[in-house]
């Protein structure tokens, strides 16, 4: 190996991983497009995309292979691509095309301090490690409303105006509350890095579920251990505060029942009325990566992130134990999927709401934002606090 | 005048009116086949039998006068024809009552005994007296069983008419027109009851100049044009109130068209001018409209003397400036009784413009038939004089122009709407002329040989204004779009005009007519829309 | 007059709408799970599964001219129907039979029956109007073309896809 490559090698497992995570989300992007119609397909009593398949007749054979729409999201993808992509005289250029850049890539760049995995060949799965994760993400996902703003005021079309504004506005409600609500978080686990919050959850319980550590011995003397008052009372204010953060993502990735920056019956699309082909695709690629972040963020912050408890009886007891990369490289894989199933799970409950619930009306959005999450996540920090007080670490 | 009680109401009417003039001016419209007020009443149809009353008479022999100073009315019990009767003093007609309603339905039935009922095919459907009056007063259903009566059908009366002889009421119409009116008389019934059969005389033929007249007055569709004969049912004709340019008497007609072409034309009552006939010639000459002669495109020769199709823009401004190259005393325009005033008026504009000494307009005489036809071919040769565009003599100065085209003393030569050719000009003579400039519809010997050849449009396809023999000023109107590419002539004028001569502020054919109604004394106080659909009569004026 | 219609009175609980929330998510994850192990499917895949045995008796397809038993054309291009109809679909250039046809007697016949089958709405006016009994809206539904004049039905299509019909009033048959 020359020696002026040595000094650069320590680059090649990052761009290793951030060409595997970046490929996988744009993969999970294309599929939950897929799903999201399959699923709302289901939910009607339809029957969805079920066509594209491979085309094995452009190459000859009888008959295409239609797996149950499986290559749909690539038809589609081929549609945006090759269709006229149409600047109306009316906008504001620069704008105009900067803002789908702006919406996609902070959707995609949040992903990158979210622990996907434990270790792999000593590796941490993570591409970056940041030990202010927490606020990385934050910071970055905010500036995604930039994008949409930018939209709709660049398009100079009072649809996209309106839907943008009412974007900025829903996401600027909805950040505070969501960010409040996490306080509690950062309360009890004294972390910022999203990698140690993670592993605080491996070896405490999960935020949502506590008793993920749990042991229970039977011989030769009963104990039970990883469930104490502590966590239980704690168990409380974390509950709210899922329910806080999960609506707040919803709101801030504009999924119904809050999407209405871009409410169909009234603002015709919303910010991206005037955009048509690859430059939409990217607004609408943006909006599932930034569902799919937000999957994954509440993954790594409430469900215990990429740790699976491994159920073991051993010398008497039960015990749920945490196996990570460092047990074998089998365990590695295994909390990836781990990590990408609690993250579809979610997904698919993110399109279950919202082929379930109506739209909010603009006036119960804000209230909703304001007067009942605002308030809420400020009294549970104070009860947080109260309880951290009288049980200690 | 004569005092007559129609429906309870007493009228005024000229002594000598037949009594269905007489209701019909009181607004009581009679059904009737047979009668046609423009010839004789035989009362053969026996649809117009309405109740007929007298005055009734005292002890005296004097009327008996109502407290209303009317004579009191004693009715007579049977019901008369009203289309051959005059009109009477303290005569009485009841026009609706259950009796007349009865007489109609009966002489209904009777007519639709033999009717053979293939209105899907008959092209009077939708304009039938039979089926209208059917509607009023037919019965729903046929109470004939026996056989119909059998009649030849498809039978060619002559070259323009085609008969339906089972169709045929035996109103007699047709046999008393070409008596009366074209003073032909060859048609007749043969045979007896329900197998009379209208048919010519042997050896003769329905084919004088206005055989078409009869089709019109045939109130079913026995009588058929053999040109219009199943081209398109007439329900869909958009019709438009125009005049023929076929001759100077100027008939009123009604174009026929549907999406952009003309299918018939038939004559319009104007009593001033064709009553309401129409001779044949100038009926069925609207053909040439949608002729594959029709120039769709403006021609101008190129470098190497080969026309190539060009922009109207473009050709008039090339003719202009072909012929700006030419001293007035080398041009001359012939221009044509054809156009309309306001062409024409444009014309002599140009005239004046280019200061050619040489101009007039081609004169077509012709012998007049005594009923409608005129000596004068041109519809507008009064127009011409009046916009001063025709010599003294109307045609006096063509042979001359012609003349000097031919031996090169003439160099440019603007022929609006005409053939030079055809007037004895020499197609090589025409092609070393240094600018000929044409505004025709359809291609001919002298557009051939033109360096800018303009599409102008045909009678129907135009707005404007001519002036008949007899001095009346009748608009035309326009029925069907000019084909793409070709313009109206007006419009070609006034930019060659514009092209010579700058902006000259005119924007539609009302502001032609505004401009001239300025300009000439004949017209002043007058627009198009003045005009009216029966003309103006100018005579004294002009 | 205006009606006001009470709101209902909810309990604490429904006020949170999270019992209506779960009752929704309850609804349509039964749908999902019924669809997903192809229970309740109504939706029919429509090249593969045709409805053509479902067709009711008055279903309206496509309209077409129909020729009669005796193999006459039954259309004298009487135009009613282009009249009558909505969307102006139908254009019908009329012609003569010439007198030695076998026809002859009918004397009218289209020299040209276009139906625009993109402007047609299937409304079966033209069947109602029709005096001649030559103009029918058939069982068909399925027309394809890959550019605008192959959607329009001609004459010699329409009569293909009209074909044979007998039991119609043949009344052209009485005349000389």
């Amino acid at each position: 190996m020359p020696d002026f490559i040595q000094p650069w090698l320590f680059l090649l497992p990052i761009i290793i991983k951030v060409v595997v995570v970046f490929a996988v989300v744009m993969g999970l992007v294309a599929y939950a497009s897929l799903a999201e119609r399959k699923v709302s397909a289901f939910i009607q009593d339809r029957v969805g995309p079920n066509r594209v398949g491979l085309p094995l007749t452009l190459l000859g054979f009888k008959k295409d292979l239609a797996i149950g729409g499986l290559f749909q999201p690539l038809a589609d993808g081929l549609k945006f691509l090759l269709k006229e992509d149409l600047t109306p005289g009316h906008v504001k250029p620069f704008y105009y095309w900067l803002a789908p850049a702006l919406t996609v890539v902070p959707a995609l760049l949040t992903i990158a301090a979210v622990p996907f995995g434990s270790t792999l060949f000593g590796y941490k799965m993570v591409v970056a490690d940041i030990n202010v994760g927490f606020l990385f993400v934050f910071a970055i996902a905010s500036v995604g409303v930039y994008g949409i703003v930018m939209a709709g005021w660049s398009s100079n079309s009072k649809y996209s105006f309106l839907g943008g504004v009412r974007s900025s506005a829903q996401m600027i409600s909805y950040e505070l509350s969501m960010g409040l609500s996490l306080v509690p978080l950062l309360l009890v686990m004294g972390e910022l890095n999203l990698g140690k919050i993670v592993e605080y959850q491996a070896w405490h319980g999960w935020t949502l579920l506590p008793f993920t550590d749990l042991r229970i011995q039977w011989s030769p003397h009963w104990e039970i251990s990883g469930l104490n008052w502590r966590e239980i009372l704690l168990w409380i204010p974390m509950l709210i505060s899922f329910v806080i953060f999960t609506t707040a993502v919803f709101a801030e990735t504009n999924r119904a029942p809050f999407d209405l920056p871009e409410s169909e019956t009234e603002l015709v699309g919303g910010y991206h009325t005037e955009y048509s082909s690859m430059k939409f695709a990217c607004f609408f690629m943006g909006e599932y990566a930034a569902m799919i972040t937000g999957c994954a963020l509440i993954t790594t912050l409430f469900l215990g992130g990429w740790h699976l408890p491994i159920p073991i009886i051993h010398d008497g007891a039960f015990s749920l134990q945490t196996r990570t990369g460092d047990h074998g490289t089998l365990w590695g894989i295994l909390n990836i999927l781990t990590f990408l199933g609690k993250v579809i799970f979610l997904v698919i409950f993110f399109m279950f709401v919202r082929w379930t619930l109506p739209r909010f009306r603009y006036d119960q959005l804000m209230r909703l934002g304001w007067v009942w999450f605002f308030e809420i996540a400020l009294a549970n920090i104070v009860l947080v606090a109260v309880l951290l007080a009288f049980f200690p670490k | 005048m004569v005092n007559v009680q129609v429906d309870g109401r007493w009228i005024q009417v000229p002594k000598g009116t037949r009594a269905i003039e007489a209701c019909k001016q009181n607004g009581s419209f009679v059904p009737h086949y047979c009668y046609h007020p423009k010839l004789s009443a035989p009362g053969n149809c026996r649809m117009c039998l309405i109740e007929f009353g007298s005055p009734k008479m005292g002890p005296d022999r004097k009327p008996i006068y109502g407290p209303d100073g009317y004579p009191e009315i004693s009715w007579i019990p049977r019901p008369q024809i009203c289309c051959s009767t005059d009109v009477a003093e303290g005569a009485a007609y009841r026009t609706q009552s259950p009796l007349v309603d009865e007489c109609r339905r009966g002489v209904m039935e009777f007519l639709l005994i033999n009717h053979p009922l293939d209105c899907t095919i008959c092209d009077q459907a939708g304009e039938c007296r039979l089926q209208e009056f059917s509607i009023d007063y037919g019965n729903a259903g046929s109470r004939f069983i026996e056989e119909k009566v059998k009649k030849p059908k498809r039978v060619e009366l002559g070259p323009r008419v085609t008969l339906d002889d089972e169709r045929c009421i035996m109103c007699s119409r047709c046999i008393r027109f070409s008596k009366e009116i074209a003073h032909d008389d060859v048609l007749g019934f043969t045979e007896r009851g329900s197998h009379t059969t209208l048919s010519c005389f042997p050896g003769k033929k329905l084919e004088n100049n206005y055989s078409l007249n009869t089709v019109d007055i045939c109130p079913v569709g026995a009588l058929t044009s053999t040109d219009f004969r199943f081209k398109m049912r007439v329900w869909f004709l958009k019709e438009t109130k125009s005049i023929c340019t076929s001759c100077g008497t100027g008939c009123n007609t009604e174009i026929g068209s549907r999406e952009g072409k003309v299918y018939r034309q038939t004559p319009r009552d104007n009593e001033a001018v064709n009553q309401c006939w129409m001779c044949d010639y100038g009926r069925l000459n609207f053909h040439f409209l949608h002729d594959e002669r029709r120039m769709t495109s403006a021609l101008v020769r190129d470098a190497e003397g080969t026309p190539q199709p060009q922009p109207l823009a473009k050709a008039i401004a090339a003719a202009a400036n072909l012929l700006r190259q030419f001293k007035p005393s080398e041009i001359a325009v012939i221009a044509s009784a054809r156009q309309t005033n306001e062409e024409l008026f444009l014309t002599a504009k140009l005239i004046r413009l280019l200061g050619a000494p040489l101009f007039d307009i081609v004169g077509r005489h012709q012998h007049a038939d005594g009923i409608l036809v005129s000596d004068d071919g041109n519809p507008n040769t009064r127009g011409a004089q009046l916009m001063k565009v025709s010599a003294e003599h109307p045609g006096s100065f063509v042979p001359i122009i012609v003349g000097k085209v031919n031996d090169g003393a003439i160099k440019a030569l603007v022929c609006l709407s005409e053939d030079a050719v055809e007037f004895g000009a020499k197609p090589a003579a025409l092609a070393k002329l240094g600018a000929l400039v044409t505004v025709n519809l359809q291609s001919n010997a002298t557009t051939a040989a033109a360096h800018v050849a303009l599409p102008g449009a045909g009678f129907a396809e135009k707005r404007g204004s001519m002036i008949n023999v007899k001095g009346r000023l009748q608009r035309l109107n326009r029925a069907v779009q000019p084909p793409a590419g070709a313009a109206d002539d007006w419009e070609i004028l006034r930019d060659l005009l514009a092209a010579l001569g700058g902006g000259n502020g005119l924007y539609s054919i009302e502001d032609v007519f505004k401009r001239m109604a300025a300009e000439v004394p004949a017209f002043a106080g007058l627009s198009l829309s003045k005009i009216g659909d029966l003309g103006v009569p100018l005579e004294g004026k002009i | 007059m205006a009606i006001t219609v009470p709101r209902p009175d909810l309990s604490a609980a429904e006020k949170t709408y999270l019992p209506a929330l779960w009752e929704g998510l309850k609804v349509t994850a039964r749908h999902f799970k019924n669809n997903l192990f192809g229970k309740g499917k109504v939706t029919m895949e429509y090249p593969e599964e045709r409805w053509d045995s479902h067709l009711p008796e008055y279903y309206r397809g496509v309209p077409a001219l129909v020729t009669d038993e005796h193999g006459k054309d039954r259309c004298v291009s009487c135009q009613l129907c282009e009249f009558i109809c909505p969307p102006r679909a139908i254009t019908i250039t009329p012609g003569e039979i010439p007198p030695g046809d076998t026809f002859a007697k009918t004397e009218k016949r289209p020299q040209e029956f276009k139906i625009d089958m993109i402007r047609c709405i299937y409304c079966g006016m033209c069947e109602e109007v029709c005096p001649e009994q030559a103009i029918f809206l058939q069982k068909d539904y399925l027309v394809v073309g890959t550019r605008r004049e192959d959607m329009v039905h001609d004459k010699q299509k329409l009569y293909e896809i009209g074909g044979l019909k007998t039991g119609l009033v043949n009344k052209w048959d009485e005349k000389k």
